[in-house]
């Protein structure tokens, strides 16, 4: 087989497994938006203070060290404990959930019946808010987060593409990982929507605001639950892409990568963010293979974005969106 | 009581039709030009002007520009920043190609060539609407900035990458490059911006603006009522983006003088000035002038306030003007969804009546 076709199929595998990032970004916005219309702008920073915050936990930070030092002169850094990755984990969904209560109750529940843009806006806001409150907390150098997922070149998928085409592919472990629990999770959460009362309630309240709210489901519990879930899923987001590269203020720039995605897969849609992550992940990857070099490179930046615009010019609402049916 | 069209008998149609029809808002209108263009230059110096007035003279225009696309056409858009990024290379190709014709020219015609960019860029809208629309503008943000990073020609094949302004002058005295005056400088933003506002003002309450105004409420009943849909959007995204592209090359040629594209035109940039006009008022020209006014004092007062007056350390200062600034959109947003214009016209119809209450 051609040296570039083996190359090619490297990347595709590759584009596949950071697809699957994408897509679990993407799901995050989904959750909300499907539940109350609200554009969660504030999707990728939450990952990223999902992120510090399990470290903190981790590390046994003091939160606010650097604020205390500044206004009472102390010299306070670290707790001097190390907890394992699980209860880490549980704390943070835990701060994660009082996190989507407090959201709720400041300052969504002030905006209800607001124009969709004004809510947009809110959660820019919100973004802002968070970055600088992770920072703020937990100190905005560079960390590292280990929650104990292998990581490296996977030996197996190396020896056995050696011994079929005499070339090994590089494939890492962690991506391997991040797809087997990227594919838990949207399993898990068709079951909860599908299977469980407060799942079919959730459906209620993303088909119909008001009827649902008529057949007595609460919307303020139903808004929680579903900026809780967003949470979880940022938090497993942010252990991936923290485990991947640090973490760190960049992390947060996810949403961007996720944002494109919704528009090709549709902003209601969970399996348009799953195919539509992958679709991205694999385009972007081998475009950058195979134009890249021509055009100078790091065309990641934008390329999901124009296949996202020219994709929409053919079919305005994604590829698994709902059909948009405009009347005066 | 001296806030009233009571007394202020118009006799023609141009009177009747003038922008400020209160008699103490036209003072006042004449008082604040007058304040701008004969009091300030006399006591400007280089810290008022790099910090405060330049910065908001220049965001007052790309704020009024985006408000015509956003406030006034409904049509949202996160480019901002690459089209100001368009303007400033734009201007600064015409200036090192053409070093004869006067900076004044130059950074008008930046802003038409921005206008073609941004109807370029906006032929989707005809298509896509709401948020996927407010998406697909990122790809014009990310794929400009990336042109400009990525092709020598742009940046002239310079080994830093960075554009230069050289010095050019305006009536013998220096406003771009290292030697130029504050005072100058200044003058020279302000005319940009006082032209602005006023073109600005008088076409979105014209035929023009009405049409923009109709489609941002309801762009098929619009249609329907003869407004053709195709040319308002794409003037709307000509119109705005000429303006962005004048406040990206003034960014660029007479504020920082040297630029790097995706720190000074990121993403945050279009934030930034979405941030002024909804803060300031959507749809009002006063709001763009109070959007940029409270966005650019804010931080300079903040860090006053928090590095110069406390002492902490600037990260530190930097993290909570980030919580402050994130927090106050959201209080905003709750208390006056219209913006600060909204709050200054309740104030006018308060002032009307006093100081009887109803």
């Amino acid at each position: 087989m051609p040296d570039q076709l083996l190359f090619g199929m490297e990347v595709f595998l590759n584009g596949l497994m950071a697809g699957v990032l994408y897509a679990l970004v993407a799901l995050g916005f989904v959750l909300i938006y499907k539940a109350s219309g609200i554009f969660n702008y504030a999707q990728g920073v939450m990952a990223l203070f999902a992120a510090l915050t399990l470290v903190g936990i981790m590390e046994g930070q003091v939160p606010f060290a650097h604020l205390i030092n500044a206004v009472f002169g102390t010299e306070v850094h670290h707790f001097g404990w190390h907890l394992p990755a699980l209860v880490g984990i549980i704390l943070t969904v835990g701060v994660m959930v009082v996190l989507a209560w407090l959201v709720n109750t400041l300052i969504m529940k002030h905006l209800v019946n607001q124009e969709p843009i004004i809510l947009f806006m809110a959660t820019i806001g919100l973004a802002y808010f968070m970055e600088g409150l992770g920072d703020l907390m937990w100190g905005a150098d560079i960390k590292k987060l280990d929650v104990g997922l292998p990581q490296g070149i996977n030996g197996v998928i190396d020896t056995v593409t050696y011994d079929i085409f005499g070339y090994g592919f590089f494939i890492d472990n962690l991506d391997i990982w991040a797809t087997v629990i990227a594919a838990i999770l949207v399993i898990a959460l068709m079951i909860f929507s599908q299977y469980t009362k407060q799942g079919r309630a959730l459906r209620a309240v993303a088909d119909d605001h008001q009827a649902a709210l008529s057949v007595g489901i609460s919307l303020n519990f139903i808004w929680v639950l579903v900026w809780s879930i967003a949470g979880f899923v940022a938090l497993v987001a942010g252990i991936m892409w923290g485990a991947k590269s640090g973490v760190q203020f960049s992390l947060s720039l996810i949403a961007l990568k996720a944002l494109p995605v919704l528009m090709l897969g549709g902003f209601t849609s969970i399996p348009g963010a799953i195919v539509g992550g992958l679709i991205i992940g694999v385009g972007e990857k081998l475009f950058e293979f195979a134009i890249g070099p021509m055009v100078g490179g790091a065309t990641e930046n934008w390329f999901a974005y124009v296949l996202a615009l020219l994709f929409l010019v053919f079919r305005p609402q994604g590829l698994f969106g709902e059909k948009i049916i405009e009347r005066v | 009581m001296f806030y009233r069209e009571a007394g202020d008998f118009k006799t023609s149609y141009v009177d009747d039709n003038q922008t400020f029809p209160i008699k103490f808002d036209r003072w006042r209108y004449y008082a604040v030009l007058f304040v701008a263009f004969c009091v300030v230059p006399f006591f400007i110096n280089d810290y008022w002007a790099n910090a405060i007035f330049l910065p908001f003279l220049i965001y007052a225009i790309a704020a009024i520009g985006l408000n015509i696309l956003v406030g006034y056409c409904g049509q949202v858009s996160l480019g901002t920043g690459g089209f100001m990024a368009v303007g400033a290379y734009a201007t600064y190709k015409l200036m090192t190609s053409f070093p004869d014709v006067n900076l004044f020219f130059h950074i008008i015609i930046a802003g038409g060539i921005t206008a073609i960019v941004g109807v370029l860029f906006g032929l989707p809208s005809l298509r896509i609407k709401g948020f996927y629309l407010a998406v697909a503008t990122l790809a014009a943000q990310f794929f400009l900035v990336w042109l400009f990073n990525r092709v020598p020609w742009f940046y002239n094949y310079s080994a830093s990458g960075q554009i230069n302004a050289p010095e050019r002058t305006l009536f013998g005295h220096a406003i771009s490059g290292p030697a130029s005056e504050p005072w100058a400088v200044y003058l020279f933003c302000l005319v940009f911006t006082v032209g602005s506002a006023i073109l600005a003002r008088n076409l979105t309450r014209g035929t023009q603006g009405r049409k923009w105004m109709a489609i941002r409420d309801m762009d098929i009943a619009a249609e329907i009522i003869g407004v053709n849909p195709l040319v308002s959007k794409l003037t709307a995204f000509a119109v705005s983006s000429f303006f962005v592209g004048i406040a990206g090359a003034l960014f660029f040629a007479v504020y920082l003088g040297a630029v790097e594209v995706g720190e000074v035109y990121g993403i945050n940039k279009s934030f930034l000035v979405l941030f002024m006009i909804i803060i300031g008022g959507l749809g009002s020209i006063f709001g763009s002038f109070a959007g940029a006014a409270f966005l650019v004092l804010l931080p300079v007062l903040l860090k006053n306030l928090l590095v110069g007056t406390l002492g902490w350390p600037t990260d530190l200062a930097a993290h909570l003007e980030l919580m402050i600034v994130g927090l106050l959109i959201i209080v905003f947003l709750i208390a006056e969804p219209h913006g600060l214009a909204q709050l200054w016209r309740v104030t006018k119809e308060k002032l009307r009546l006093w100081p009887f209450p109803h």
